[in-house]
């Protein structure tokens, strides 16, 4: 009986021991000494890894989305015969929703789970061991310019993801189900504020951003430094910061639009 | 070389992002790079406003000229007084001009109608529009109806 609430007791200490470190890591990469000019090219670097590889995966998924949001939209309005306001629903689940929510969650997969097993094998090759030894800091070296990347690139996305699914929206509602094109902007642009629900948007980005980024790069630099442990590292980091998202979604859905 | 691609690729990315931004600040959200300066403020009494709101629009011949800049209670005669910010150049609607509250549609939005006098002086900032007509309310209508078919 008292072995499982010990059992219990460890686990949630370990738990919390795990937050505070992965706390104490990106405090210290982030507070760390700058050195702009060693920082710099290994920073445009990381955003060239984890924003401009993921440009494909975002742009060809926001196309996808925008277009099949113009055909359902269109096919439930037209029922009511109000189907220009299909830009409208399009523009809004878009900037408010989907462009954060499904960025981040890509994000998480494509370059989340890659930093992961990056860093975790630099670990368990003992590159980072190694790094200290000779007297870089690897938090430094390593986890800073990863971190400051996923934090930069991450809004980026969700800005041309939305812009892209717009754009899909329109080509299916405008060109192929022949909305006329004045009333499908023009609605939009009545409806969608830019303080409102396209700078709310951006702010979840940078949320999601700054969330997922920090479960991928401690769940990484944190893994057990065998060849399964950097297995593990990689699921725990695809679900846990998925997990994440979809609650801080809500969280940040009900604080901004909610009128709490 | 590989260096040089990385930075041309991460500055096309940049590039990229701003511009999506602006797109969807300009062309998703309509928003207006020149901020409008030298509006006037002209005030409206309504004894019921019905759904209208700030930021709703000001309307002469269904061409806006302005917006609903705030909408209070008059606390001396207990009415609705909206303010209407209307824009600088036009400056010829007179004294005598009457203020509605319309509907676009059927339930679509609530915006204010303006409709040109006959007076020769023009409404300036701070003035009263003194002849308006109150939102139509459902309600009100359904009820009168009822009324009106009972009496007969």
């Amino acid at each position: 009986m008292l072995n499982q609430f010990a059992l219990l007791g460890r686990s949630v200490l370990d738990r919390l021991a795990g937050i505070g470190r992965s706390g104490g890591v990106v405090w210290q990469s982030l507070v760390a000494k700058p050195a702009p000019f060693v920082m710099f090219p290994l920073l445009l670097k990381q955003i060239y890894f984890i924003g401009v590889l993921s440009l494909v995966i975002i742009i060809v998924s926001g196309l996808f989305i925008g277009m099949v949001l113009g055909l359902q939209g269109y096919t439930i309005l037209v029922d009511y015969g109000s189907e220009q306001a299909v830009g409208q629903m399009v523009a809004l689940s878009l900037v408010r929703e989907l462009a954060p929510v499904v960025t981040a969650l890509l994000f998480a997969g494509r370059a989340g789970s890659a930093l992961t097993a990056e860093i975790g094998l630099m670990k368990a090759t003992e590159q980072l061991s190694s790094l200290e030894m000779i007297g870089v800091d690897p938090l430094r070296r390593i986890v800073a310019p990863r971190l400051w990347a996923g934090f930069i690139s991450m809004p980026i996305l969700a800005i041309i993801f939305a812009m892209v699914g717009i754009w899909g929206g329109a080509l299916v509602s405008v060109e192929w189900l022949g909305i006329f094109e004045g009333s499908f902007w023009s609605n939009m642009q009545n409806s969608v504020s830019f303080t409102g629900d396209v700078l709310n948007g951006v702010i979840k980005a940078v949320v999601f951003g700054i969330v997922v980024t920090w479960i991928a790069v401690f769940q990484g630099y944190d893994c057990v430094p065998t060849s399964e442990g950097i297995s593990q590292a990689t699921t725990r980091t695809v679900v846990y910061s998925s997990l994440a998202v979809l609650a801080l979604d809500f969280i940040l859905t009900a604080l901004m639009f909610g009128d709490l | 070389m590989r260096t040089r691609w990385i930075e041309i690729m991460v500055g096309f990315f940049m590039v990229l992002g701003i511009l999506a931004l602006l797109g969807l600040a300009l062309n998703v959200s309509g928003l207006k790079l020149s901020d409008r300066h030298g509006d006037y403020t002209v005030h409206a009494r309504f004894e019921n406003i019905g759904g209208l709101t700030s930021r709703a629009k000001v309307t002469l011949s269904g061409v806006q000229i302005g917006q609903v800049k705030s909408i209070k209670i008059d606390t001396q005669r207990l009415v609705a007084l909206v303010s209407l910010d209307i824009y600088s150049e036009i400056d010829y609607l007179s004294i005598d001009s009457s203020a509605k509250i319309l509907t676009a549609g059927l339930l679509g939005e609530q915006y204010i109608g303006i409709s040109v006098g006959f007076e020769d002086d023009n409404l300036k900032d701070g003035d009263y529009i003194d002849d308006t007509q109150s939102a139509l309310v459902l309600e009100d209508l359904i009820g009168k109806f009822l009324f009106n078919k009972v009496s007969n």
